[in-house]
């Protein structure tokens, strides 16, 4: 069914959440938070080498210490072939995982996991790590990416041989892949360019930054059982990792979701889990993980780091007809960067003729990079973004009048293939234009900058069982680990469905072993694709809830509604009955036919792409080059908010993460290949005191894929940002930061040199 | 090695605990007390998601010995509620939806309490500085902060 133009009476409210009091009482039991019966401790040994070769590991000492009961290294898991997995989000392979989590033969990062112990305390495992000797070979290392892409620079595979290139090379090198997409004549597109810009921009590697450090509590049976407490983004996800990397049958494996602190796309692969279970299979007891901050930083995964150039050319009018970008992304010591999404989503939202995009998957010697919020878009649409702003004050228009010139439509054809449906761009953009922060008047020394971002948003595999209590309450399973709020979101498509008070349904997310099937919680496909499972999952529930009342009243099922929670005939041909609520059908299901449940698994398709557009007010100090956000607005287009406040919250987050990797953060790394800041003191997140409120706008153009018309929200907030600030630093300076992070020791220096 | 016995306080009741010299607060609570609402999210005193009160005052236990807890009186996360009532900034916070995940809330939860215990009419430009130590990486802070204002305006008895 679809109910998008319903009069509805839950979704779109905002009811305090089903695990909220949990939450602000210290109750939530994240992933760190559960203990076992005599269970270990569990600590990684970490390379402090960027890239060199293991001679020798001599666990002895380590072994012999007291209270340590097991040393493992990648001996004690199995070499296994190289094998694609479409287990997360972005390109994978289960070989290059197993080698991420234990280094076997060659370390390729420092903090690169080489051993791991368990002990009966922190502090005595935390010794027996000191304990083992390793030998190292130490190898040339390379860290940046346009120089691991040189002629002779340190190889870090000698397997690999760049995909996506005819003839395939017979060298190895650092490419792993290159991309291309072509739409029209690139060349004639330029030729017929009246005014052509051009330029170049780097990025760094930026962390999702969760502050809740990956963390679990793993048990193996001595029959082969395995239980682990864990939080992710994906339950199943573990599941089907821990199962290969071991040589486990799934059946064997339990996960069970713990409350998860954040993730952002950087749990939607695994670091402990694998070892954890090597480690309680060879103690013979459970075993607690938990990475220190540390840890996080130098071996769990950032998004890429990468070098863009952007060529456009225009008329003078402002059509845009021809654009070109070549896209090299980091992806860390293994293959997988999101170079991909990277290409697609750049000039995703312009309706241009001839489009060029060549991208390029680059392995360096930094820690495998992980999903990061839009993997990809805010790199690529970082440098278009600041092209089309640079290509509008070439032009002399208005950046605003630009982009509504050159907008994608219902039916533009996109440079990867795809054409666009259902899209609420313009509406975005009316928005825009609409508000009250476009027209406002600048402060003295003030900049303005605009920018707009795309993501293509997914679907997928979700299940979802909602259950009538005898009562008539009513329960809800999922398979979707929640990160910010959808157990509120599918408590609350349930709820309008059976026509009943949100307070009468409470939501869990269920364990591997207790629901069908889930893909993890990413790509902004929960609401849309779990949310599909769940209102069908309801509609079958009425169906046997309408059943139950024909029984009842001896009637035919098609001469029974269900309205406001009840059970009424379908008007007087059907008789006269009063109505049946589902407590009162709910009470006699036992007498009715048995207990009244239903369970739905879907692929959902259709997710609707989203759109946003942010406005960012800026002062800058020239004296030391500090960048202030006087003022952030962002509007997007997020189909139907199920509840908004959780809607507008994942906005002002990506916005947020968006302003710091715009302005402070950033991985440093020394001459030897190591990290330099890797702490919450260095590696600089926005805190409070550096922001104003964050605007959130909701555009309500609905997806007609999905049953409320929903959209996912949360990958767009994050892709404009970093452009909105650096044109918004230009409008107020003159000047062009093109490399981020625009530190205030950056903005300084580029300030000095203009004189 | 010996370990340390002490007599302290925690939310208003006494307690014993032994642990080692080492061991931190926040390890003592969350792995001898038992208490896991304060969280490591660093254990370098950066992020606040461990944040506690001593004898009134906002300390990060990762950065405080539980030795130090002698004699002293604790305050944590799980006693921040009034017997069976919520405290107003634990309302506000559900009520603004100022928690995503939820990792960092009881740190926030406990730096809001210390705020306005201190200064019970804080600007918001006050809050933004006073929770400057308290790391959130969903929220954007902006319910956060609506939340903190108007628990603030509660406490005072301008608004319910």
């Amino acid at each position: 069914m679809n109910y998008i133009n319903s009069d509805l009476k839950v979704v779109g409210t905002r009811p305090i959440r089903p695990d909220g009091v949990d939450k602000v009482t210290g109750r939530a039991l994240f992933s760190a938070d559960t203990r076992a019966s005599g269970m270990l401790w569990g600590k990684i040994l970490r390379s402090p080498h960027a890239h060199a070769r293991i001679l020798s590991i001599d666990t002895s000492k380590a072994e012999a210490l007291k209270g340590v009961q097991a040393v493992i290294t990648s001996a004690d898991f199995p070499n296994i072939a190289s094998e694609e997995a479409f287990v997360g989000e972005g390109p994978m392979n289960f070989r290059d995982l197993s080698l991420n989590i234990m280094a076997r033969g060659k370390v390729l990062y420092e903090g690169h996991a080489l051993a791991a112990v368990a002990a009966t305390s922190p502090a005595i495992a935390e010794a027996a790590l000191a304990l083992i000797d390793v030998t190292y070979e130490v190898l040339p290392h390379v860290i940046d990416v346009d120089d691991a892409m040189k002629d002779g620079a340190p190889v870090l595979h000698d397997d690999m041989f760049t995909a996506g290139v005819n003839p395939k090379p017979t060298t190895p090198s650092n490419i792993a892949k290159v991309v291309t997409f072509k739409k029209g004549d690139i060349d004639a597109g330029f030729a017929e360019a009246e005014v052509i810009f051009e330029d170049s921009y780097t990025t760094k590697p930026v962390h999702q930054a969760y502050i809740e450090p990956h963390a679990c509590l793993a048990s193996y049976n001595p029959d082969g059982q395995v239980t682990i407490h864990a939080s992710s983004q994906g339950h199943f996800m573990i599941r089907a990792y821990t199962a290969k990397l071991l040589g486990l049958d799934m059946a064997n494996i339990r996960v069970n979701p713990a409350e998860i602190g954040g993730g952002f796309g950087g749990k939607t692969l695994i670091y402990l889990e694998p070892v954890a279970v090597a480690l309680s299979r060879k103690s013979g007891k459970p075993v607690k993980m938990q990475m220190s901050r540390e840890d996080v930083f130098r071996g769990s995964g950032p998004t890429s780091g990468a070098s863009v150039t952007v060529k456009l050319g225009a008329k003078k009018d402002g059509t845009i007809v021809a654009a070109q970008q070549v896209l090299k992304f980091q992806a860390g010591a293994f293959a997988g960067s999101p170079i991909g999404p990277g290409c697609m989503c750049g000039f995703a939202m312009y309706d241009i003729p001839n489009v060029d995009v060549l991208g390029y998957d680059v392995v360096s010697n930094r820690p495998k990079v992980a999903a990061y919020r839009a993997p990809g878009a805010p790199i690529s649409s970082f440098a278009v973004e600041c092209a089309v702003d640079d290509l509008a004050r070439k032009l002399g228009m208005d950046p605003l009048v630009l982009r509504e010139k050159n907008a994608v439509v219902n039916g533009s054809k996109t440079h990867y293939g795809v054409s666009h449906t259902n899209i609420g761009y313009k509406q975005v953009l009316d928005a825009t234009r609409a508000h009250p922060h476009w027209k406002a008047p600048l402060a003295e020394g003030h900049g303005r900058g605009l920018a707009v971002g795309f993501w293509f948003n997914i679907g997928g595999e979700s299940s979802a069982t909602v259950h009538i209590n005898e009562d008539g309450t009513v329960m809800v399973a999922t398979g979707s680990p929640d990160i910010g709020g959808s157990r509120a979101s599918m408590g609350m498509m349930t709820a309008e469905v059976l026509g009943i008070p949100v307070s009468k349904v409470r939501t869990i997310v269920a364990d591997t072993a207790s629901i069908g099937f889930t893909f993890l919680t990413g790509g902004s496909r929960v609401t849309f694709a779990t949310g599909m499972a769940v209102t069908q999952a309801a509609e079958k529930v009425v169906e046997q809830l309408k059943a139950r009342a024909a029984q009842t009243w001896d009637i035919p099922v098609d001469a029974v509604e269900w309205q406001d929670g009840k059970a009424v005939p379908a008007g007087t041909n059907a008789g006269a009955f009063e109505p049946l609520d589902l407590a009162a059908i709910a009470a006699k299901q036992g007498r009715t036919g048995g207990p009244i449940n239903a369970e739905v698994s879907v692929n959902a398709q259709g997710a609707g792409a989203g759109f946003g557009a942010h406005i960012c007010d800026v002062a800058v100090d020239k004296e030391t080059g500090k960048v202030e956000i006087v003022r952030y607005t962002a509007i997007q287009d997020v189909g139907k908010a199920i509840h908004p406040s959780y809607v507008e919250g994942q906005i002002q987050g990506g916005a947020v993460q968006g302003i710091g990797w715009a302005l402070s953060e950033e991985y440093i790394y020394n001459d030897k290949g190591q990290m330099d800041n890797p702490g919450f003191l260095d590696y600089r997140c926005p805190v409070a005191s550096d922001l104003p409120m964050i605007e959130a706008v909701l555009v309500e153009v609905p997806n007609p894929r999905h049953p409320f018309g929903a959209r996912g929200v949360g990958e767009v907030p994050i892709i404009p940002p970093m452009a909105a600030i650096s044109n918004a630093i230009k409008g107020a300076t003159g000047l062009r930061m093109p490399d981020l992070p625009m530190s205030p020791p950056k903005v300084r220096a580029a300030i000095d040199a203009a004189g | 090695m010996s370990k340390s016995h002490v007599t302290t306080t925690i939310n208003g009741e006494a307690a014993e605990f032994l642990c080692e010299t080492q061991q931190t607060m926040l390890d003592v609570l969350r792995d001898v007390v038992g208490l896991t609402g304060a969280k490591e999210g660093c254990a370098s005193g950066d992020c606040g998601a461990c944040s506690i009160l001593v004898d009134g005052t906002l300390v990060c236990s990762c950065l405080m010995l539980g030795v130090e807890a002698e004699g002293k009186s604790i305050t944590t996360i799980e006693g921040i509620a009034q017997g069976d009532q919520l405290h107003p900034i634990q309302q506000k916070f559900l009520e603004h939806a100022a928690l995503q995940c939820g990792f960092c809330t009881p740190g926030l939860i406990v730096a809001t309490k210390a705020l306005l215990d201190e200064n019970p009419n804080p600007t918001e430009t006050e809050a933004r500085y006073w929770l400057a130590g308290n790391l959130c990486r969903c929220t954007g802070y902006d319910k956060v902060i609506r939340a903190v204002m108007d628990a603030a305006a509660v406490m005072r008895g301008e608004t319910v």
